[in-house]
Parts: structure tokens; sequence; C-alpha cells
């Protein structure tokens, strides 16, 4: 069975993207991303802490995957144009995520700056995918500036409380003509598989998996999730009903015995 | 002679190189960017290009996250 995911004219192996933040132990990722067979993981990009030297993360990920560095930390479309441009200077390709974040509760992406931000990177050759809050005008808007793939939320980050825009994820599931890739929120396996039976093209969790007891079997998790939820999707579920509806042949009965 | 590092002030005391100031910090140089007064300078002008009093420099790394 044919059923290929093309971003960026690259095709991918696995439809669970990871994302790297808040592992307490980070040789953790590449365990996880080995069990999981995912191949776009993300990272951000921080000021060298002198002090307290962090280990550089691409040690961590296997070369054969595709990094994608986030703009966390942009506060406006400048900001983020700037982030993506000093992480391509790194030298791993021209992905990247747009996270343009000025709310500092719930940490709800900027849907205004992030379409000015896609439409400067994409010109500029990055492929480029935008973390939104799920709205179908921005997203078609998003699609207009050059976006690949667009990434809406499930719930604020890091909540681990699943699709509460799940209504909306689905219209732009419907009305969309790129991929649909549900980020943030996305807080057990069971929340993947319910985002892959709608139609979404991948999930990107992190929290739930780098936070989880055991990250690697969380990681591994999700992943059967994500395959069981696209397969489903591709499966064609029936319809649901109120009233039940016999799965044995309703005649052909033995008589009832009576007394 | 000053600079501003990653947000502090650091004496350099005389003008130096992109090599010598990730030298000098202990900075592995591997997948590291270089961005001096919010220009990107890339890899091979490290060795060339100077760093004077009151640059602002940033010395970045990828990290973890989501």
């Amino acid at each position: 069975m044919e059923d290929k995911l093309i971003i960026g004219n690259v095709e991918l192996s696995s439809r669970l993207f990871i994302g790297t933040g808040k592992f307490s132990n980070n040789a953790k990722v590449g365990e996880c991303i080995k069990v999981s067979g995912c191949s776009v993981v993300t990272v951000a990009v921080r000021r060298i802490d002198f002090e307290a030297p962090e280990e550089n993360m691409l040690r961590f990920i296997p070369s054969d995957c595709i990094v994608m560095p986030n703009t966390s930390g942009a506060r406006n479309a400048k900001d983020a144009v700037r982030i993506a441009r000093l992480a391509r200077e790194a030298g791993c390709g021209n992905w990247v995520k747009i996270e343009v974040i000025s709310d500092n509760r719930y940490l709800l992406p900027d849907n205004f700056e992030t379409v000015k931000a896609t439409e400067t990177l994409a010109n500029e050759g990055f492929v480029v995918l935008p973390y939104m809050n799920p709205d179908l005008i921005v997203a078609k808007a998003l699609k207009d500036a050059g976006a690949v793939a667009v990434m809406p939320l499930g719930s604020p980050i890091g909540t681990n409380r699943g699709l509460k825009t799940k209504e909306m994820i689905r219209i732009l599931i419907e009305e969309i003509d790129l991929p649909i890739i549900v980020d943030a929120g996305i807080g057990r396996p069971s929340h993947a598989a319910e985002a892959m039976e709608m139609g979404a093209a991948a999930v990107l969790v992190n929290t739930a998996i780098a936070t989880a007891h055991d990250p690697v079997t969380a990681a591994l998790a999700f992943s059967l999730a994500v395959k069981a939820g696209r397969l489903s999707f591709i499966s064609g579920a029936p319809q649901s009903w109120q009233h039940a509806k016999a799965s044995s042949p309703i005649e052909g009965f033995l008589d009832s015995l009576t007394d | 002679m000053a600079i501003v590092l990653n947000g502090k002030t650091f004496d350099i005391g005389c003008p130096i190189t992109i090599k010598d100031l990730l030298k000098s910090k202990g900075v592995n140089a591997d997948r590291v960017v270089v961005e001096v007064n919010y220009q990107i300078i890339v890899k091979n002008e490290w060795d060339s290009s100077m760093i004077n009093d009151d640059d602002q420099v940033e010395l970045l790394q990828f990290v973890g996250g989501g």
C-alpha cells in the first residue's frame, strides 16, 4: 500500500515528529528517535552559556534525520526571521518551524506575525512549517505565503490536554491542500491516534515523550499510535449510530425454549 | 576594551579574530553560529573577521526544543 508523506520534496518515513526539549537526559533523544523511526526532529537555537555549557543537541540526533530548528523566543516576525537565518547558518539544512509567541501564559502563537515570517522565509528558500492557532483564513494565508505544511495546536504547549481544537483542525484538514501536522498539546498516544484518524498528515510530540517516566517506551507507543491512526484513516472508518445494529444475522433463529 | 558577548560585557584586551574568541571561551566550533552586530559571520571568515571594541557578539548553538 502506497501512502507517502512528502514535505518540501522529501519523502518522510514516519508521520511522527519529535521535539527534543525537556529531556532530563539528552542521550534518550537518540534512543527515542531510533525506536520510533521518527525522521523529523525539532531543536531550538540559544546563546551558549559559558558558565554552564550545554551539549549541542545535534550530537544526539542521527545524521539521517531532518533537523528542523524552531524560532522559539521570537516575539514577532522580525525575530523569527533572524533566528531562522542563524539556524540555517549552522549547516543543518533549510527547514524551519516558525514559532512566534508573545503570550506568556498560554504560549499561543501570533498568527499575524507568523504569516509575515512565513512569507519572508519562504521567499528566501526556507522549507517553512508554521506553528499556528487553527484558523481557516490564516491557514489559507500561510499557504499563499509559501508554507509547505501547517501546524495547528491541539491545545496549549506542554499541557498534554489533547485535541481541544479538534473541530477547527478538522476544517483545516478538509479545506487546506497542504499537510496538516498537529503540534502541541498531544499528551497521550490516544490523542495522536485521534489526530491521525481525522486525517492529519503527521503529529509533533515533545512534552509527552520527554517527560514520561520512560521516554523511549513512550516514543514507541506514540509511533504505533500514529501508524494505527493513519491506517484507520486510510481504511475509511464507518459511520457511527445511536442505536444498536446487529452484527449477527437477524433471521434463522432457533425457536425459543418455553416451559 | 570590551564587547557585549551573549548579552554580557566581556573584556577582550585588544581586537581579536572570531576564531580566537571561540578558542578563549573553550567553545567547540562545530555547529556554532556567530553573529556580530546583527550580521551573521560565515565560518570561513572566522579566521579573518575581527571583533572590535563595543561589538555585540552572539555565539549560538542548538539545544533541545519543541
